[in-house]
């Protein structure tokens, strides 16, 4: 589950990790209270953040002001306001959105700290290796894959045994490859504990800071810190943290996954025409990739779970059809210790219930599958039933008008 | 001879009571696995089917009855868990069915394992088949919730990150007229038990097997570690699938580790390194069992 960088912001302070002061705003006049409020404390630069999920902000531009970004420096309250004005509500595209962006519904409103220098961190899984990992580098800021495929000695990786954690003598290492010296080696040793803990104790995927900078302003007491962060959490962890599911912004995601997801699918949307309904994750991809190898675009994917019971299959079913994109069905079920005559009962319920007018093609193998094949040649004049995956692809191509 | 279970292995199951393992543990015993003992704490002295006792731990199941593997369907919560108790009462082998463990509790079950000798298969895995026989494979050991009949005696080793996707492969297989001498579901979790490498290998050493089917997907870097070992090490056929090159990048596509968060991770990638060290890949999900017994 990916977070906003206030929320990530918010799991990091939590945890001993210095960020700009400042605070999130759905509206502009909120936006220009908490610049008001920064400015009582002596704040004189402000920015302004468009919080999605997705990085490449300040290169991005919005559908509506093609000139703006999706973060902007400001000098007054009245500035911000305006900026938060030009975001709130409004399309940004970057280049790690899909090309029609993504919608802006809250803004981040923050002191604006001077930056001399830009390091990056992160705490990743290293799956090769089977233990987290702590990525660091002196060039932050900007997007990091291009720092580091120019220049991929410059990323530093220190590995952490999980059952130790990452020790002080490790950060310390990482603070000196980095450049730090004397007393400012302790203190960048803190901060990468810190989003190590945050790693560990948040159950995260990803806790990537990029970038971190180190102030050398009299009046702060931190030395360190993060001016941007995003963070990810494991999904099969969010059982142990309730707290976790308030973080959700359900704006962010595709309102028929949501919908999905209730009913135990796993369903997501593509751009394409021909809807795939396939029990297992491996084979609905091996679908999507046999549809598209006959000429098509697959419209979704979707898992209904090994069984493929009757409810899971009509659930379906209903979430295929409200994508109205979609101009044919290819239904793939692998009828493994579950009898392909249920599954086709569950089938021919789901299409006669649904009243779907689109070709449906349905592929269906193994236990008891000609029983399964019959009942649906019989009961169904929509249904075209095809013998192999590759050729049910085909058949889902040519129904879908090619 | 087959890798990591005969028709001869003792087999214990962890968490026999609850309605899937007890569901999966009847299919084994009629496939004919000898399913030993049964865990469920708390449950110790009942008797499963008026056949299989019940123990409280894995160390007396262990002890009374000399089971060597194990197959957890203990939910998550307590999966992890499940697993360590397994290597700690000194087995040989675990399977792990159990979906949606926590990855940074198999962070620490991985660094337990390390200082045992159990094997671990899983989590989030059909499990495996060594086909035996008897008509419809029986007489062979069933480890999991794959379906048996599908299978069929043979020289054919499958290894696979997927579940429908193996079985769709080794139905095709058996379909043709060939068999399998073991197939492994290895999971779709991004930190598992055995690799696709270490099956692999296995494989390799294997005289039962002729022949190696690879079913890989998007996320994670095993393939190509698989790819590059097999160019320079393995003295046998193998032919490849990878699920995933319409997968858009960055989602996670049902499997916890189906995800390509960057280039080397995608479908296409792991494709052309597998071409690159000569090892076929079936373009289609249709062709995987022609792929390789054109090579046999």
């Amino acid at each position: 589950m990916d977070l906003h960088e206030y929320q990530a912001k918010q799991l990091l302070t939590a945890r001993g990790v210095a960020v700009p002061a400042g605070a999130v705003a759905e509206s502009p006049a909120r936006a220009r209270t908490i610049a008001e409020r920064l400015l009582e404390s002596d704040v004189r630069r402000f920015v302004v953040k468009a919080q999605i999920h997705a990085g490449g902000r300040a290169l991005g531009s919005l559908v509506e002001h093609p000139n703006k970004a999706g973060i902007t420096f400001c000098c007054t309250p009245e500035e911000v306001e305006h900026a938060a004005s030009e975001m709130l509500g409004k399309t940004l595209v970057t280049d790690q959105t899909r090309p029609e962006g993504k919608r802006v519904l809250k803004v981040l409103v923050e002191a604006a700290i001077p930056v001399q220098r830009e390091f990056y961190a992160a705490v990743a899984l290293d799956r090769t290796k089977d233990c987290p990992v702590l990525l660091a580098s002196a060039t932050g800021g900007v997007s990091i894959e291009n720092a580091v495929s120019a220049s991929p000695n410059r990323l530093i990786k220190e590995w952490i045994d999980p059952l130790l954690g990452l020790r002080q003598f490790q950060a310390r290492r990482v603070a000196a490859a980095l450049g730090f010296v004397g007393g400012s080696i302790l203190t960048a040793a803190d901060f990468f504990h810190s989003i190590y803990r945050t790693w560990w104790e948040c159950e995260a995927m990803i806790v990537e800071i990029n970038p971190f900078v180190q102030n050398t302003g009299p009046a702060t007491q931190h030395s360190i810190i993060a001016l941007d962060a995003r963070i990810a959490i494991d999904d099969n962890a969010l059982f142990k943290h309730p707290e976790f599911e308030s973080l959700r912004d359900a704006a962010e995601e595709e309102p028929i996954e949501t919908e999905a997801r209730k009913h135990g699918l796993d369903y997501i949307k593509l751009d394409g025409n021909i809807a795939c309904l396939v029990n297992g994750a491996g084979l609905a991809m091996a679908t999507m990739d046999a549809i598209k190898q006959c000429g098509g675009t697959p419209a979704n994917f979707l898992d209904v779970g090994g069984g493929a019971s009757q409810e899971q299959v009509a659930a379906a079913f209903k979430t295929i059809l409200t994508d109205t994109n979609v101009h044919a069905i290819l239904v793939n079920i692998f009828g493994g210790i579950t009898d392909c005559a249920v599954v086709a009962r569950g089938v021919a319920a789901a299409i006669n219930q649904s009243g779907v007018r689109l070709p449906v093609v349905v592929r269906i193998e193994g236990n008891n599958a000609t029983q399964g094949r019959a009942m649906l040649v019989e009961g169904l004049s929509k249904v075209i039933v095809a013998h192999s995956i590759e050729e049910a692809a085909r058949m889902a191509v040519q129904a879908a008008g090619g | 001879m087959a890798i990591l279970v005969d028709p001869a292995t003792k087999v214990l199951i962890q968490g026999i009571t609850g309605t899937f393992g007890a569901c999966h543990t009847r299919l084994s015993i009629e496939y004919g696995t000898k399913i030993v003992a049964g865990v469920t704490p708390g449950k110790g002295g009942q008797v499963f089917d008026n056949r299989i006792p019940i123990f409280d731990s894995v160390a007396e199941a262990v002890r009374e009855t000399g089971a060597t593997a194990s197959c957890i369907f203990v939910p998550r919560a307590n999966a992890a868990d499940a697993i360590i108790e397994a290597a700690e009462a000194g087995l040989q082998l675990a399977v792990c069915i159990t979906e949606g463990i926590p990855i940074h509790e198999m962070l620490v079950v991985k660094r337990a394992l390390s200082m045992h000798q159990m094997k671990l298969v899983g989590p989030n895995c059909p499990g495996i088949v060594t086909p035996g026989q008897e008509p419809d494979s029986r007489g062979g050991c069933r480890i999991g919730i794959a379906p048996g009949y599908i299978h069929r005696q043979g020289h054919i080793g499958v290894v696979s990150r997927s579940g429908t996707l193996t079985y769709e492969a080794v139905w095709q297989i058996t379909r043709r007229g060939a068999g399998q001498s073991t197939c492994v579901g290895i999971g779709g979790d991004p930190v598992c038990g055995l690799s696709l490498l270490d099956v692999v290998r296995l494989f390799n050493e294997d005289p039962d097997t002729h022949g190696i089917v690879i079913i890989g997907e998007i996320g994670g870097s095993a393939e190509q570690e698989t790819a590059e070992w097999i160019q320079t090490n393995c003295r046998k056929p193998v032919a490849a699938f990878v699920a995933g090159t319409t997968a858009p990048s960055g989602r996670r596509l049902g499997h916890a580790g189906a995800i390509a968060n960057s280039t080397h991770e995608t479908a296409a990638a792991k494709i052309a390194v597998f071409r690159d060290c000569r090892i076929p890949v079936a373009d289609s999900p249709s062709a995987i069992a022609d792929t390789i017994l054109k090579l046999l």
